[in-house]
């Protein structure tokens, strides 16, 4: 095997660094945290796709679903909360975009506003929650309905947070700038991850 | 040029040094260097381990005799329970973790991992994990639902033991998870200049394949767990029938990620013993892609067929069809693997020092725990058998006699690289044939008794299956002693052992490019590649690489593996190789 002497020159992965070398590197180690990002977002995928694989087998096992006296769900809060989410995915963009324009001061207001729409949403979750009219344990659906909206809740909570954290280091002028916006990036993929996760989320639980 | 030259040249610090050698300080800290890390994952899993055998022991009297008269059923009920979640979430999926650590920068000529902090992180997630779950034997109520913690009967047992038991193995999962998350950037991206994917030793192959099973399987159990929490405190009914919940649920959920599981837990050493069984044959590997491809198709096909473990549990006909012949396909992937490091093996010059001993155990070991595996499969079969000793004995062979041995020759394999000296071969074969004797004797008899029918998980039996209990209890008693030799040779050499060198196997990968124990940094300078990891044939090769010049394989230069003669005056004297 590979008895052959190897011409470093000659392989993929070299051509990659001379390229790389020849743009130059903005800092001394090359960023593999965008990477490491994705990888992790797709540990996170695999918990809620764990989770929606136990609704939908919950629901294929029982013979009525929602089980009977199950409350109809209430579809305009929930409709409006899906809208702002989804708008905030292309608002939290625009932070990325300013950003890349070198516009510190526009990508922190866009940061702001993203934050804000991710708190009206949170605020509309636990309103909803305090008007349904079953509890956590009333049956299987009640269950499924309360973990899998609270544990997108909890990812909604750590992306605003992050979003928060980002605007709060933005402060610092030149923090994040067109060449070193990683935080700004990281938060902004997060958020559309928990956007997409909302999205089948919705589906399954409201419309489905 | 002269040695001495050579050594001016590359700049490289005298071996008196032992650039590598680090404050006994360092290994209680929060220290990022990956090799701190390795070694801190070694340490601990091996005690976790010994608690572990300690408990299988405590189980093993228990079962000398036929009536309950050593344990209560309750504490005998937790400690099967406990060794099981030790001996997988806290010793081999973690050891396998600690090999990857060690060994990944260095093999891939890497500075360090990554995400340094990360892996720390990851690392100090484990003893708290730990030591939670054995402290639940302190506070009365352990978990004791087996480690399967199948609801409903997880439900109604110890409350406070079965939390327990959810946080610890959340815990080490999401240690596992950030694990493979670092490994997976660290092969991908950070490889020296040259090394493509082909040129990467076949641990890293192993370790791209474990990782991605790691993270795309662990989750799902994560995601098990919580809904077990949720019946367990908040009164929901997820898994508990009684309020319209499916038990079998949660059985998918669970084997999702514990089928894939046994995989991350023998995979690294498929890995290991790929790189070992070169060496110490002296022959390049055989069929290296092979090895490498069918790593990622066992980590494909372990994905999807977890409900071999349920062909009791009342799933339809036709898809207990699909999982026994999806089952039955990862012996072919398997199979390409044994037959690889066979064809290796086969007229080489084959040293027969305590890491070849432990590799070639592993691979015997291993293919029974495998056939038996194949029988399994097959559902009516596994219907007969099912949760009886014959499953006991297969899951030990492949853990055991897979994992557990593949654990020791990688250890008596990297301990120069690792420690900077070299281990007492007299004792390593000593712990070896202990090893394997006491193996056999314990597990190999559990096959006869689940053949005539002895369920697992109880502590009485009838007594017609008494005589060979005795024997496996006894050779329990055997693998227990057995780990003295290994633990006293390892420390004493670990102290005063011989000075290892940097290469005291001749081997090509590149961790053995660099000094014993590595320096920080691990590579003075970044490596270049100037042969491929397994080209052991060579005329060249054979001849080692003299012990002066950390960084031999760097292009061009005159101890370069490939490109030069071999040093005289180092040619001349064996003796400076060592």
């Amino acid at each position: 095997m590979q008895s052959q002497t190897i011409d470093p020159a000659k392989t993929e992965l070299n051509h990659h660094h001379a390229a790389e070398a020849s743009v130059g590197h903005h800092e001394e180690h090359p960023d593999h945290r965008m990477f490491g990002l994705i990888v992790f977002l797709i540990a996170e995928g695999m918990i809620f796709m764990g989770l929606f694989g136990a609704y939908l087998a919950f629901r294929a096992t029982l013979p009525a679903w929602p089980p009977a006296g199950t409350p109809e769900l209430e579809l305009l809060l929930p409709g409006v909360n899906t809208i702002n989410l989804i708008s905030s995915s292309f608002v939290m963009h625009n932070a990325d975009t300013a950003i890349k324009k070198n516009d510190a001061r526009g990508a922190q207001i866009w940061l702001a506003i993203t934050a804000a729409m991710g708190a009206v949403f949170l605020v509309g979750q636990v309103y909803e929650y305090t008007h349904l009219e079953f509890g956590l344990t009333t049956n299987l659906f009640a269950s499924a309905f309360y973990v899998l909206t609270g544990f997108h809740g909890l990812h909604v909570t750590i992306g605003v947070l992050a979003i928060v954290a980002v605007l709060w280091r933005s402060r610092t002028p030149g923090h994040y700038s067109n060449e070193k916006h990683f935080g700004i990036e990281a938060a902004e993929i997060y958020w559309h991850f928990v956007d997409v996760i909302w999205i089948i989320l919705f589906g399954l639980l409201y419309i489905l | 040029m002269t040695q001495a030259q050579v050594q001016e040249t590359a700049n490289a610090p005298a071996l008196d040094d032992e650039p590598g050698i680090r404050k006994w300080q360092d290994y209680f800290s929060f220290n990022t260097d990956h090799k701190v890390i390795g070694i801190q994952y070694l340490v601990t899993t091996f005690i976790f381990y010994c608690i572990g055998g300690v408990m299988a022991d405590l189980v093993r009297t228990e079962l000398r005799t036929p009536e309950v008269d050593f344990v209560t059923p309750e504490v005998y009920n937790s400690l099967f329970t406990l060794h099981a979640t030790i001996m997988i979430f806290l010793w081999i999926v973690p050891a396998g973790a600690g090999f990857a650590n060690f060994l990944i920068p260095l093999m891939i000529g890497a500075k360090d991992m990554a995400f340094p902090r990360l892996n720390a992180v990851a690392f100090w997630m484990i003893p708290p994990a730990g030591l939670l779950l054995i402290a639940s034997l302190v506070v009365g109520d352990a978990p004791d639902a087996g480690w399967t913690s199948y609801p409903p009967l997880s439900l109604v047992t110890g409350q406070v033991g079965e939390g327990i038991w959810i946080m610890s193995v959340l815990l080490l999962g999401t240690s596992s998870i950030l694990g493979a998350i670092n490994f997976l950037v660290t092969l991908l991206k950070m490889r020296i200049p040259g090394m493509g994917v082909h040129q990467m030793p076949l641990f890293c192959w192993a370790m791209f394949a474990t990782s991605a099973l790691t993270l795309v399987s662990t989750p799902v159990l994560a995601a098990g767990l919580i809904l077990l929490a949720f019946d367990l405190i908040a009164g929901t009914t997820f898994f508990n029938p009684t309020g319209g919940g499916d038990p079998v649920v949660y059985q998918h959920m669970f084997w999702f990620y514990s089928h894939p599981a046994v995989y991350i837990m023998i995979l690294p050493f498929f890995g290991a013993i790929s790189e070992i069984i070169p060496v110490h044959s002296r022959k390049p590997i055989f069929g290296y892609k092979a090895i490498a491809y069918s790593s990622l198709a066992i980590s494909f096909l372990g994905l999807i067929v977890w409900a071999h473990h349920m062909f009791t549990s009342g799933i339809p006909g036709w898809l207990r069809m699909f999982f026994m012949i999806t089952t039955m396909i990862i012996a072919v992937p398997t199979g390409i693997k044994i037959f690889s490091w066979l064809g290796t093996m086969w007229g080489g010059k084959i040293q027969l020092n305590s890491a070849m001993l432990f590799a070639m155990g592993f691979v015997g070991t291993f293919v029974i725990g495998g056939i038996s595996g194949v029988m399994l499969a097959a559902v009516p079969f596994d219907i007969h058998v099912h949760d009886t000793y014959f499953v006991v004995a297969h899951l030990h062979y492949v853990l055991f006699g897979g994992s557990v041995l593949g654990i020791y020759a990688a250890i008596y394999h990297w301990f120069p690289k690792i420690t900077g000296r070299m281990v007492n071969e007299f004792w390593g074969k000593v712990h070896f044939a202990l090893t394997i004797v006491g193996l056999n004797m314990t597990f190999l008899p559990m096959h006869k008794l689940g053949l005539m029918g002895m369920n697992r998980r109880i502590a009485q039996y009838d007594p017609k299956f008494t005589f060979l209990n005795e024997i496996c209890t006894y050779g329990a008693y055997i693998l227990a002693v057995s780990t003295f030799p290994f633990i006293i040779n390892a420390i004493w050499s670990w102290l005063y052992g011989e000075k290892a060198g940097n290469n005291p196997w001749r081997a090509l990968t590149l961790e053995w490019m660099t000094t014993s124990p590595p320096a920080i940094e691990n590579f003075d300078r970044t490596p270049v590649l100037a042969t491929g990891p397994y080209d052991y044939g060579l005329e060249k090769a054979d001849e080692g690489v003299p012990l002066s010049d950390p960084n031999p394989i760097l292009s061009g230069g005159p101890n370069s593996v490939l490109r030069a003669e071999p040093d005289p005056a180092v040619a001349a004297n064996p003796e400076d190789r060592k």
